[in-house]
Formats: structure tokens, C-alpha cells, sequence
């Protein structure tokens, strides 16, 4: 009750839902059916205490102050599952599940594991807490010289903003060095930012980290607009996610395509660079931010179909609905924590998928996935030749030396 | 209101390959990143804890250094009302002893029930900031504590020994700490909070004075670890490999 006008301030609930109906498309949570698709088709509902229905159902109820002492809200992967399938067009994933996270970091809930993911994206500009120095470490292993824009005082046609899994983790690195050598090979003229390159900030904006996502961006922005170039390109999803939609609304505006999409317009030069390349199956598997969130489907199946004696299959999951490799979200960050949560992981059930269909390959292109679907396939039966090669591996495989 | 002050430090963050001044007797601090002592950060989420569970007025003075205004702003928006910045400190790292003479004169003006600090730092030889302070003030001293709770005028904290033995103890108030680890890990607090706190808060400069240099201690050479030739590389296939380990294994006397 207001006292001597003093307005009190309204509950966390009303709070919630105020800020909620803010956002884009937000005040369609007010037409939600309760029809439980969202909550149904979300790879960890089951271990959810508020699958999204729910915090609808108990936020109308006025009584979700609750969700803030459960730590459940970590378990959204940010797929865009429940997204996808909503009837009412609600905005579940942005709006609802990303705002609870914004909650309950705010409130202090957060898993030990994705702290210090966040505290090393603060402190290294990278969540995997490696040294800012060495971001362009891995290009030493190439024997030709990737220029860094900043230092080599020129424009480039394209700046390839390589990301913080393709830049520093042992395997993503192998992808990173893949398309290097095909843009050398193309005669492409690249550079990168090395050094001076920030984390995207797409996967902490999505584990709840608004604040930090904001920082890396600006940073980012302010490096890039001091160079010059026609576009960027980038092999990771998120980065790709981060410039197309996210940088744009901080005022950051830098046109960006996935190297899927820029590879199939220079398909002309790679198809004659192929190679015998003996025979596979192919499962390929559309990566969150890349297909369900930015709608590209064609682009990197164009591409393996285009190499010769690969045939491409598709796994019960795919395109719109297809399955989370469990890494999104922060789950880069939270695997133990998911683990004792749900004792599942959505890499081995997607793994389990592409057994199914008999593939001898499971494409990927995101550097998130090819550790994550390597690590699952050494803990599936019938997996043990299954072998997971980004697109531009196999591209790069085919080409020979 | 009981007060609280927490001394916190930078100290050279190891995640960058450290190398050494071309003087050979110290580190090249032009490639050194700073980043908080473990041990300060610790002190501070005790300090925290303290004041969420009974109130608590919590200054924290640090150093300068590159970056310390962005780690004090950190710790007000964990919950420090106070900050302090010492100015003056050279880029040559004072001894304990002068430190902790001008921390003294500035913490008597504040006159607090507790002083805690990290009990050790990875640049610190000797680890004697907080027993050093506490006789300045004539205070006393425990160091390698990892909780505390506040009573009348006393605090009880627990201290590690080796072995796996936790000792309780009384110690009457105004206290200086060495803190091992707060009963919490460090908590994280969102980047917005943070910014926040850069508009809103206030760091106090406040001179150190002359600081000492001289600790009498000479280095006559630093180094890195050598590498030494003492890891044997197994090679061949994994059948050998395997085989190879295991008459090791046996020579030792394990299998």
C-alpha cells in the first residue's frame, strides 16, 4: 500500500511482464493460447520448473516471483524452438526466455560454470579466458600470411571476423585454418582484426548478459569502423546473428554474410578445384542461429552437394526443426550444470540421429558443434565412424593440396 | 555501524606468458596485464557477506594501477559504499613495510572494526601487508581465514591449517584478516550494475605519500622455469605404446 505517496515499487511480476510488452512483438504474450506447443517441442522442458508456457501461465496468475529462486531458466538452450512453433507469433526465446535470464542474473542466480565464462569475456574480450594477444595464434600455422587490417594500413574486400571458438578452441581451429587456405586458394582479398577483435557477445547476450554484450559491441564496432572494407564474413553463426539483427539496434550497422552463403557465389571457382573424392553420406545439421533464426536452409547444403561423391541425407530433425547442439544459450558454459539437470545431452541425442540415417559424415557449420559432436559420438554405439567436418572441411578435403 | 575496510591489489594476471625485463632481475611490465589478487577478491566477498548478513559500512582501498577504477567500480556495485584510490605509487613495487605505514594513516581516520586483505599475492615475496598493518595499528592479527561471523565486539573465524584441521577462533575487535577464501565463491555481477556504478559512484584520491623501494632484498637474476629433460616421449603405434607403458609400469612395481 502507497504510503504518504510514496509510490511503492510494483512486484518483480508486474515488473517482468511492463518490460516484457516493451519488446518488439512482445504484447503477443498477451494473445498466448496456453497451448503448450513451446513447452512440448523444447529440447530441455522436461527439466524445466517454468518451460515458457508456464512463466506465462504463472506471470497472468501474478505469482511468478517464484521462477527467481529456481535456476531452471538455464536450461533454454535459446534454439528458437519454441519460437518456431508458437501459433500466437510470440517472441518466446528474445522476449521471454533471454529477459528471465536478464532476471535471475540480475538477481545473482548464476551457475558457477557461466560466471567465469562471463568474467573471462570481460576481462580477455573471449569467454574461454585465453590471452587477447594470441587471438590470431592460429594463423601461424598456415604458411602464408593473413594480413591484420590495422596493421597493414590498406582496404580489404572482405573482413572475416573470425570469432572466439574458430580463433582459439584445438579442434574449431581446424575449420578456421579450412577456410583460410580455400580464400588464399580463391585469390580472395581478406583480412582480419587478430588482436584488436572482441567476442561477438551473441551467446552471453542469450545466457542473460545484456550488459557485457553491449560492451563487446561497441568495442568491436569501434575497431571496425576504422577499417575499410566491402563486407564481413564470418564461420560463426552467433558473429553472424550478433552483426545481422543485434549490432544494428546499438546503432552498428555492418553488412555481414555467412561464409555458407559466400562460398555458394564463388561455387564458379571451387567446383573445378575438385578432386576424386571417394563416396559418403551426408547428414547435415542446420545450426540455430544460422538456419531457424536467419532462415539460411540452401546455402550450405548447395555446398556439400557440390562436392563430388558426397550425397546428402537429411536427419529426422532438420531445417526449421532442427535440434540444438546444446552449446547455445551459454550452454558452451553450463554442461556440467545441464548434466545434473537432466542427465541428457542434446549433442548425443543428435549424434543418435545421424546414426539412424546411416551417415558416415555429420556436416556442421558453426564451431561450436564439431567438439561438441565429436566429444557425443565417442559416447554413442554405432558412432565410432561417424566423422562431424564442418562444411568448409569437406570442401577443403576435396580440394586436396 | 560496524566498519569494514578491505585493502585490494592488482597483481600481474598470468593468462599472458610473462618475460623478463631486459635488466634480467625483473618482469617486463610493458606485456603485463593486471588483474585482481584471487586472495583480495576474496576478501571482498567476505566483507560483502558480512554486510548483507548485519550491516556494514565496506571501504575498499586500492593502489593505482592500470585498471583499478574499473575494479573498484566492481565492488560497489557488489555492495562497497566506499572507494579509495592511492595515488602516487610508482610503477616499482613498494615494500610491504611502507605500504602498509601509509594504508595505516589512512584506516586510523576511518577506524574500523575489521580489516581484512587477500593473506598472499603471486608478486609478493614475503606475504607480510596484513601482519605488518595490523602492528601499525595495534591491532591483532590471523591470517589464512575462510569464514567469519561478527559478534559483540569479537569475531569468530576459522582457519586452515595443513592436514585437513579447521581451527575456530575468538578474536576481539578491531582485527586485521588474512583472508585464504570467503564462504562464498566471488559473486558475479552484471556488467549493467557495473556501468552504473561508473556514473553514479566516486573514487576518493588520496596521496601515498613516499613509498619505500628498498626492501634490502637483491635480485641478482629472474628467470623462467627451465625446461628440463626429464618427461620420456613413448612412440610408435598404440599397440607398442601401450605395451611400452606397461613394462614401465611393471619395472616400477605398480602393476
Amino acid at each position: 500500500m502507497a504510503v504518504n505517496g510514496i509510490q511503492q515499487s510494483l512486484p518483480f511480476t508486474a515488473q517482468f511482464k511492463e518490460s516484457l510488452l516493451k519488446i518488439p512483438e512482445g504484447e503477443n504474450i498477451q494473445a498466448c493460447l496456453q497451448c503448450a506447443c513451446c513447452s512440448g517441442v523444447c529440447p530441455f522442458g522436461f527439466a524445466m520448473d517454468f518451460p515458457p508456457g508456464r512463466m506465462i501461465a504463472w506471470m497472468r496468475a501474478g505469482i511468478l516471483d517464484e521462477m527467481l529462486k529456481s535456476d531452471s531458466v538455464w536450461m533454454c538452450v535459446s534454439c528458437y524452438a519454441c519460437t518456431e512453433v508458437c501459433p500466437k507469433d510470440i517472441p518466446i526465446t528474445l522476449a521471454l526466455m533471454t529477459r528471465a535470464k536478464e532476471e535471475a542474473l540480475l538477481a545473482g542466480n548464476v551457475p558457477a560454470e557461466l560466471q567465469s565464462a562471463l568474467e573471462f569475456s570481460q576481462q580477455y574480450g573471449n569467454p574461454l579466458g585465453e590471452s587477447s594477444r594470441k587471438r590470431a595464434a592460429w594463423s601461424e600455422e598456415l604458411d602464408f600470411e593473413i594480413p591484420i587490417i590495422r596493421k597493414a594500413k590498406r582496404p580489404v574486400d572482405i573482413l572475416w571476423f573470425v570469432g572466439d571458438y574458430a580463433s582459439y578452441h584445438p579442434r574449431s581451429k581446424n575449420v578456421t585454418i579450412a577456410f583460410a587456405t580455400l580464400l588464399n586458394k580463391l585469390g580472395i582479398d581478406f583480412g582480419i582484426l587478430g588482436p584488436d577483435e572482441f567476442s561477438d557477445g551473441d551467446s552471453q547476450r542469450l545466457a542473460g548478459e545484456r550488459g557485457l554484450f553491449e560492451m563487446l559491441a561497441e568495442k568491436n564496432a569501434k575497431v571496425i569502423s576504422r577499417c575499410e572494407f566491402t563486407e564481413i564474413i564470418t564461420t560463426d553463426p552467433h558473429a553472424y546473428n550478433a552483426f545481422k539483427n543485434e549490432y544494428p539496434q546499438l546503432g552498428f550497422d555492418f553488412p555481414v554474410r555467412h561464409y555458407t552463403e559466400f562460398l555458394v557465389e564463388h561455387l564458379d571457382e571451387i567446383t573445378p578445384l575438385f578432386k576424386e573424392n571417394g563416396k559418403a553420406k551426408v547428414a547435415y545439421h542446420d545450426p540455430c542461429y544460422l538456419g531457424r533464426v536467419n532462415k539460411i536452409y540452401d546455402a550450405p547444403r548447395q555446398l556439400i552437394e557440390a562436392i563430388p561423391g558426397l550425397e546428402l541425407i537429411e536427419m529426422a530433425h532438420n531445417k526449421s526443426t532442427s535440434l540444438c547442439c546444446g552449446g547455445g544459450g551459454g550452454g558452451m558454459w553450463l554442461d556440467g550444470f545441464r548434466w545434473e539437470k537432466s542427465e541428457s545431452r542434446l549433442s548425443e541425442w543428435r549424434v543418435k540421429e545421424a546414426v539412424a540415417v546411416n551417415a558416415d559424415i555429420l556436416a556442421v557449420a558453426c564451431p561450436y558443434e564439431p567438439p561438441r559432436f565429436e566429444d557425443a559420438a565417442k559416447a554413442i554405439t554405432g558412432a565410432e565412424k561417424l566423422q562431424v567436418k564442418d562444411v568448409v572441411e569437406l570442401i577443403v578435403d576435396a580440394i586436396g593440396n | 555501524m560496524t566498519e569494514i575496510v578491505v585493502i585490494a591489489r592488482l597483481v600481474p594476471d598470468l593468462v599472458e606468458e610473462l618475460e623478463i625485463a631486459t635488466s634480467g632481475t625483473a618482469l617486463d611490465l610493458a606485456w603485463l596485464r593486471l588483474i585482481i589478487n584471487e586472495f583480495d577478491n576474496h576478501a571482498i566477498e567476505q566483507a560483502i557477506i558480512l554486510k548483507e548478513r548485519s550491516g556494514a559500512t565496506v571501504t575498499i582501498i586500492s593502489p593505482e594501477a592500470e585498471g583499478v577504477e574499473d575494479m573498484l567500480f566492481t565492488t560497489a556495485a557488489k555492495g562497497a559504499d566506499k572507494l579509495i584510490k592511492l595515488t602516487g605509487v610508482g610503477e616499482e613495487k613498494p615494500t610491504n613495510l611502507s605500504m602498509a605505514q601509509t594504508l595505516a594513516e589512512i584506516i586510523k581516520e576511518i577506524n574500523p572494526d575489521l580489516v581484512l586483505t587477500g593473506v598472499q599475492a603471486h608478486d609478493d615475496f614475503t606475504g607480510d601487508l596484513a601482519p605488518q598493518l595490523a602492528d601499525l595499528l595495534d591491532m591483532p592479527y590471523v591470517g589464512y581465514i575462510s569464514g567469519i561471523s561478527l559478534g559483540d565486539g569479537k569475531a569468530t573465524a576459522y582457519k586452515e591449517y595443513p592436514g585437513g584441521i579447521l581451527a575456530e577462533m575468538e578474536i576481539a575487535l578491531p582485527a586485521v584478516l588474512g583472508i585464504q577464501s570467503s564462504e562464498e565463491p566471488p559473486r558475479y555481477v552484471a556488467i549493467s550494475k557495473v556501468r552504473q556504478m561508473m556514473n553514479t559512484a566516486s573514487i576518493e584520491d588520496r596521496d601515498a605519500g613516499v613509498l619505500e623501494t628498498d626492501s634490502g632484498v637483491v635480485i641478482d637474476r629472474m628467470y623462467l622455469p627451465e625446461v628440463a629433460d626429464r618427461a620420456e616421449m613413448l612412440e610408435g603405434d598404440e599397440e607398442e605404446v601401450a605395451s611400452k607403458l606397461i613394462a614401465i609400469l611393471q619395472d616400477l612395481g605398480l602393476l
